[in-house]
C-alpha cells in the first residue's frame, strides 16, 4: 500500500526532501487543538493569561524544537539509538524512584531548572521505540517463538513496575496498554496474551498491595462516587456536575460557573476537560474529541504507510499511545474511570507531557519522511 | 519480500482490529457525554445551581416605638464596630496591639478575636470590638493604613433615648433562645435580637418585618463573588403606644425619692395607659449589648426587684384603697343603704377574735359617706359581714381584680380574690367569717396590682368596664390626638350608688376631715378625687397593740407596710385617675396619705395640665364627661 516516490526511492534523503516531507497538516491539526488549549486555560484563569495560558504557550513554541528536531534526524540513527535512550530513560525513573523513597511521598519528576522532567513520560516514548527497534529486528517467522517474547515483556514490565512503585498508576497503565498494542501489532500470538493476562490476574492481589491508600479510595469512589461526595468522591461529582449542567451549547466562553467558582480542583490539568464541556457544551466536546479522533487517524496513515517495520510499530506504537492519553483522561473526567492522573494531551497545563507528546508528533513525523527507507535489522541503511 | 509483505498485511488487519477497538472506545466516550449533558442535564443543572446559589438574608430594621405624641421610645442606632479580615490582617496579634493602642482591648477580646480567627474562613471579618465612641472610631479611622485587615463596619443597634424610664413597658431585646426559634430564618442569625418584654416582645412580629434575601454567587469556599438577585424584605412596622412620655417621665423624677414605687396613669374613658412607672428599673440597652454576668447577678439579686414591674406584676394588698368596692357590693347586695348608720368604738368582735380599727379610739356612729372619708376600717368590718364574700368577691371581679385584665404586655399578673371555692381548694379548710371581715378593708388574701387598682378607679368614674391598654392600632390616630373612646360594656350599677362612693372618695381629699386632705388639689379646676390604702406586710402583734407601735425608722424596710393612694381628676368630670404604690412606703395607717397621695397629687396635676386624652377632643368624650 506504501506508494514509492520515484526521486525518493534511489537516493539519500537530502534536508531539503526532509523539510518538504514535514506534514504541515498534522501541524495544524496539532496546533488547532493546542489553540484550544490556551483559551480554556484563559478561561480556567477567570479571563486571564496569567498564570497559565501564557506560559503553555511558550511551552508549546519551544516544544517545536525537539518536535521537529525528532523529524528531521534520519530515522536509522533512532533505530540505533532506541536501547540507549530506553536504558536512559530507565535510569532517570529508577533515579526519580530512588529520590521518592529518600524524600517523602510521591516524587515523580526531576527538576531541570527550566521544567520539570518526567522520566515516566519519556518512557513512554522510548518504550515503543525500543520494542519497535526489537521487533524490526526479529525474523517474522520468530515472533511466534515464546523465548522471542521475553524480551520485550521484560522491556515493558520493568518500566509499569517501577512506576507503580512511585506511584502513578495512570502512566503504569498507559505503558502496560501501550506495549501491549505493539506487542499485538508485531503478530505475537494472541494465546500469548492469554496467558499474560491470566499471569496479571494471579499477580493482581500484589498489585493491589503496592497501590496507596489514596488510589484505593479513588478505585472505591469510582464504583460509587456518591458515598463520599466531599472526600474522594468530590473530583467525580463535581467534575460531572459541571458537565452535565454544561447542557448542549455549553453556558459560552468564560461563562462555566462551576470552573470558575473554585468547585472543581485541579481544572488547569488533568479536569481542564470539564472546562471545555461546561462552557462549549456536548458540541464542544465532540468537536475536540473529533479533532484528536483525526489526529489519531492521521498518524495511522502515516505509520501503516510506512515501508519499514519499524516506522510501523513506532507510529502504531505512538498513535496508541496519544490515544490513550485523550481516552483515559476523558473516560476519568466523566466518570467511566477512575481518576488516575492522565493529562489531556496538548491541551492540559504542564511540560512534561506537552514535551513529549510533541516529541511523539516529531517522531511520526520522522517515520513519515523516512517512509521509504529500509532500515536493516542491524540498522545500516538500505536503499528502496 | 513476501515474507516482508506477509508481515506487513498481518500487521494492517491487526492495526484496523486496533482502530477498530479505539472506535469502540470513542463511542463509548461520546455515549458518555451524551448521557451526562443530554439525558441527565436538568438534574446536574440543578445541582450547579446549588453549589454556588447562596441565600444571604436582608435584616429589616426594627420598627421604632413611639408614645402618643410622636416621641421616639426606641430606636436603632448605628454600631461602629472595629473588624479584621484574618487573611488581611497576616500577624493578628501585632495588629491587635497595634489596635490595643487606639482603644481598649480586652484579654478576653483577644482570646476571642483569635479563636474566631481559626474557626472561620480567612476572610470572614472577625468582629474585634464594638461600641465604639465616636473618638475612638475616629483615632482606628486615622490609623486604618497602618494596620492591614482592619475596618470599622456599622450595624444597627436598639437604642432608647429614654434609658430605664420606660423600660419596662418598652421591654427589650436581646439574643435568641433556641425555644424562640419559629421557623423565620432571620431568628437564626447570630446577631439577630427578638423582644424579651413588653412591647418589644408583645409586638415584636410587627416591630420585626420581614428578611429580604439576596442572592450571591459564592465559589466553593463559600467567598462571595458577586450579587445575582436582591428581594427587598418589609422593614419593621412602628408601633404606637398610648403612653405620654413627658408625663412618665414627669411621675419618674416624681418618684424619684422612694425606694421601690410604681405609678399607673389611665385615661379612665379610652382605657389608654399614659403612665406606667415601676422603679427602680434597669437600662435595656443592657440587655441589646449582652448582659455581662456580673451585671445579671446584680440585677437579678437586688431585693427592690428592678427587673419586675411592679405596676402590672407587683401584687399587694389593696388595703383601704378597696372600700369602695366593698361598698357597692353592699349597696347592691341591700346590706347597706346610703343612710345605715354603724357605730366604730375602734374595734369589732366576732367570736373569740376582736378586729381593730386603724384609728384605736374609733370613728363613733357613721354612714358610708363618712366611713369611707374617715377610712374607717370597723364600719367595713361590719358591711362586709353583712354583705359576704360572695358578693364581695363578685364584684370585685367586676372591677378587674382576681385576673388579669389582659393589658398589651406580657408578665401582667391577677393578683387574688379570695372566695370559699378558693379557700377549700388551696388550704382545705372552709372560709372563716374572720376573713371576710379582713377582705372588707382590702387585707387578708386580697392582693392586686397597681394596675388593678387604677383600673378599679377608671370603672368608678366611668361606670364601664375598662380595660386598660398601651398598644394603639395603626392608622386610628391623628398625631398627638384621641381615637373614640373604645365601647366599654356598662358595669352595671346604678349611677346613684357610683356617685354615692366618688362622693365618698371626694370627700377623702377635699373635706377637712378626709384622710387625704393634706394632699388635695387646690386648684378646683383640677381638684382630685381618691382613697387612701396602707397594707400591712406583718400582723401587729398584742404586745405592739398593748406597748405601742414601733416607730417607722425601728422597723426594717422590708417589714414597713406598703403605702396606696388610687386617685381621680378632675373631680368634677373626671377624665383621668392615677393610682401609687410605694413600698414599704409608712408603718402608719396614714402612710397611703401621707406618701402616696402627694404624688398622685402631683401626678394628676401635671396630667390635667399636659391633659394627653384630650388634646384633640371628641364629641362621645364631652358628652360622656358631662
Amino acid at each position: 500500500m506504501a506508494s514509492i516516490s520515484p526521486d525518493l526511492g534511489h537516493r539519500e534523503l537530502t534536508f531539503v526532501d526532509r523539510l518538504r516531507g514535514i506534514r504541515w497538516g498534522l501541524i495544524a491539526l496539532i496546533t488547532a487543538i493546542a489553540c484550544l488549549g490556551f483559551a480554556t486555560l484563559y478561561s480556567a484563569a477567570n479571563g486571564n493569561l496569567q498564570p497559565w495560558s501564557e506560559k503553555q504557550m511558550t511551552r508549546f513554541a519551544f516544544a517545536f524544537v525537539p518536535m521537529i528536531a525528532a523529524a528531521l534526524i534520519d530515522i536509522r540513527h533512532w533505530f540505533r539509538l532506541a536501547y540507549w535512550i530506553y536504558g536512559l530513560a530507565l535510569v532517570l525513573v529508577v533515579a526519580v524512584d530512588l529520590h521518592g523513597l529518600v524524600g517523602l511521598g510521591a516524587q515523580r519528576w526531576i527538576n531541570l531548572g527550566f521544567m520539570q522532567l518526567q522520566p515516566s513520560e519519556v518512557m513512554k516514548v522510548a518504550m515503543v521505540l525500543a520494542l519497535a527497534h526489537y521487533f524490526h529486528a526479529l525474523q517474522t517467522e520468530e515472533v511466534g517463538r515464546v523465548s522471542k517474547v521475553v524480551v520485550p515483556v521484560v522491556l515493558i514490565v520493568v518500566p509499569v513496575g517501577l512506576v507503580l512503585k512511585q506511584p502513578d498508576l495512570g502512566t503504569a497503565v498507559m505503558l502496560l496498554v501501550t506495549g501491549g498494542v505493539v506487542l499485538f501489532l508485531a503478530g505475537v500470538r494472541l494465546w500469548m496474551f492469554a496467558v499474560g493476562l491470566a499471569a496479571a490476574a494471579g499477580i493482581a492481589p500484589l498489585a493491589w498491595s503496592m497501590l496507596r491508600g489514596y488510589q484505593k479510595a479513588r478505585l472505591y469512589t469510582f464504583l460509587d462516587p456518591n458515598t463520599d461526595p466531599l472526600g474522594a468522591g468530590y473530583h467525580i461529582l463535581q467534575s460531572k456536575i459541571a458537565l452535565g449542567s454544561g447542557g448542549l451549547f455549553g453556558k459560552g466562553f468564560l461563562e462555566g460557573t462551576q470552573t470558575h467558582l473554585s468547585f472543581l480542583p485541579e481544572k488547569q490539568t488533568d479536569f481542564i476537560f470539564t472546562i471545555i464541556a461546561e462552557e462549549f457544551g456536548l458540541i464542544g466536546g465532540l468537536a475536540l474529541l473529533a479533532l484528536y479522533a483525526i489526529v489519531i487517524t492521521y498518524c495511522f496513515a502515516i505509520a501503516l504507510r510506512s515501508r519499514n517495520h519499524f516506522g510501523r510499530l513506532l507510529g502504531l506504537g505512538l498513535a496508541t499511545n496519544f490515544f490513550l492519553y485523550v481516552f483515559i483522561n476523558t473516560a476519568m473526567v466523566i466518570g467511566l474511570l477512575p481518576v488516575v492522573g492522565v493529562p489531556l494531551p496538548l491541551i492540559s497545563y504542564g511540560g512534561t507531557a506537552m514535551v513529549t507528546v510533541m516529541l511523539g508528533f516529531g517522531l511520526l513525523m520522522n517515520v513519515s519522511i523516512h517512509r521509504d527507507v529500509r532500515i536493516s535489522r542491524l540498522g545500516e541503511s538500505q536503499l528502496g | 519480500m513476501a515474507r516482508e509483505m506477509q508481515r506487513q498485511k498481518s500487521m494492517t488487519r491487526r492495526a484496523a482490529l486496533l482502530a477498530g477497538g479505539q472506535a469502540l472506545l470513542g463511542a463509548a466516550l461520546v455515549g458518555r457525554l451524551y448521557q451526562l449533558q443530554i439525558l441527565e442535564r436538568d438534574r446536574y443543572t440543578v445541582l450547579a445551581e446549588e453549589n454556588r446559589i447562596n441565600l444571604r438574608l436582608l435584616v429589616p430594621p426594627r420598627g421604632r416605638i413611639i408614645d402618643r405624641f410622636d416621641t421616639i421610645l426606641a430606636d436603632n442606632h448605628p454600631n461602629y464596630r472595629v473588624v479584621l479580615v484574618p487573611e488581611q490582617t497576616g500577624d493578628i496579634p501585632a495588629t491587635l496591639n497595634a489596635l490595643g493602642t487606639l482603644i481598649e482591648i480586652t484579654d478576653a477580646d483577644r482570646r476571642r478575636v483569635m479563636r474566631d480567627a481559626k474557626r472561620h474562613h480567612p476572610f470572614i471579618p472577625v468582629s474585634v470590638r464594638g461600641n465604639l465612641t465616636w473618638a475612638e472610631m475616629a483615632r482606628v479611622e486615622v490609623a486604618i493604613p497602618e494596620l492591614p485587615g482592619v475596618s470599622i463596619e456599622q450595624g444597627l443597634l436598639r437604642f432608647y433615648p429614654y434609658g430605664a424610664s420606660a423600660a419596662h413597658v418598652l421591654g427589650y431585646v436581646a439574643a435568641v433562645s433556641d425555644k424562640e426559634l419559629t421557623g423565620d430564618p432571620l431568628l437564626e442569625l447570630p446577631d439577630f435580637r427578638i423582644g424579651k418584654s413588653g412591647i418589644e416582645k408583645a409586638e415584636d412580629l410587627t416591630l420585626r418585618g420581614t428578611a429580604g434575601t439576596s442572592q450571591v454567587e459564592v465559589n466553593a469556599y463559600g467567598r462571595v463573588v458577586r450579587e445575582i438577585g436582591r428581594a427587598e424584605g418589609q422593614p419593621g412596622q412602628d408601633v404606637v403606644v398610648s403612653l405620654d412620655m413627658a408625663l412618665q417621665d414627669y411621675a419618674i423624677k416624681r418618684c424619684a425619692n422612694e425606694v421601690a414605687v410604681s405609678c399607673v396613669v389611665l385615661d379612665a374613658l379610652t382605657g389608654d395607659v399614659l403612665t406606667l412607672v415601676s422603679s427602680p428599673s434597669f437600662d435595656p440597652m443592657l440587655f441589646s449589648n449582652g448582659l455581662s454576668p456580673a451585671t445579671w447577678q446584680e440585677l437579678s439579686t437586688d431585693p427592690r426587684n428592678p427587673l419586675q414591674d411592679k405596676a402590672t406584676a407587683g401584687l399587694y394588698p389593696p388595703g383601704s384603697t378597696f372600700k369602695p368596692v366593698v361598698a357597692l357590693a353592699a349597696l347592691e347586695a341591700g346590706a347597706l343603704t346610703p343612710d345605715t348608720v354603724i357605730n366604730c368604738p375602734g374595734y369589732i368582735e366576732l367570736g373569740d377574735a376582736t378586729f381593730h380599727c386603724w384609728r384605736s379610739g374609733g370613728h363613733g356612729p357613721m354612714h358610708l359617706h363618712d366611713a369611707i372619708k374617715k377610712s374607717c376600717d370597723v364600719f367595713f368590718y361590719e358591711t362586709a359581714r353583712r354583705t359576704g364574700i360572695d358578693h364581695l368577691a363578685t364584684m370585685a371581679r367586676r372591677f378587674g381584680f382576681g385576673s388579669p385584665l389582659g393589658l398589651d404586655i406580657p408578665g401582667e399578673r391577677g393578683g387574688l380574690m379570695p372566695t370559699r371555692d378558693w379557700k377549700l381548694a388551696t388550704t382545705g379548710v372552709a372560709w372563716q367569717q374572720g376573713e371576710t371581715l379582713i377582705t372588707g378593708i382590702g387585707q387578708g388574701s386580697v392582693l392586686a396590682t397597681p394596675l388593678q387598682v387604677a383600673t378599679m378607679a377608671a370603672r368608678l368614674v366611668s361606670g364601664r368596664i375598662v380595660v386598660p391598654h398601651l398598644v394603639r392600632p395603626a392608622g386610628l390616630m391623628p398625631a398627638g390626638g384621641d381615637r373614640a373612646p373604645p365601647n366599654f360594656a356598662p358595669l352595671g350599677i346604678t349611677r346613684q350608688a357610683l356617685a354615692l362612693v366618688l362622693d365618698g372618695m371626694n370627700a377623702v381629699v377635699n373635706d377637712p376631715q378626709g384622710t387625704a386632705y393634706s394632699a388635695r388639689i387646690t386648684d378646683p379646676a383640677m381638684a382630685m378625687g381618691g382613697k387612701s390604702g396602707t397594707s400591712q406586710v406583718r400582723r401587729i402583734s398584742e404586745y405592739e397593740r398593748e406597748h405601742g407601735l414601733r416607730k417607722e425608722d425601728e422597723i426594717p424596710w422590708k417589714d414597713r407596710d406598703h403605702a396606696l393612694f388610687v386617685g381621680f381628676a378632675p373631680v368634677g368630670a373626671p377624665r383621668y385617675v392615677c393610682a401609687v404604690v410605694v413600698e414599704h412606703g409608712g408603718a402608719e395607717a396614714a402612710g397611703g396619705s401621707a406618701v402616696a397621695a402627694p404624688i398622685v397629687r402631683d401626678v394628676l396635676v401635671e396630667a390635667q395640665k399636659r391633659d394627653p386624652g384630650r388634646r384633640v377632643p371628641h364629641p362621645d368624650t364631652v358628652a360622656q364627661a358631662g
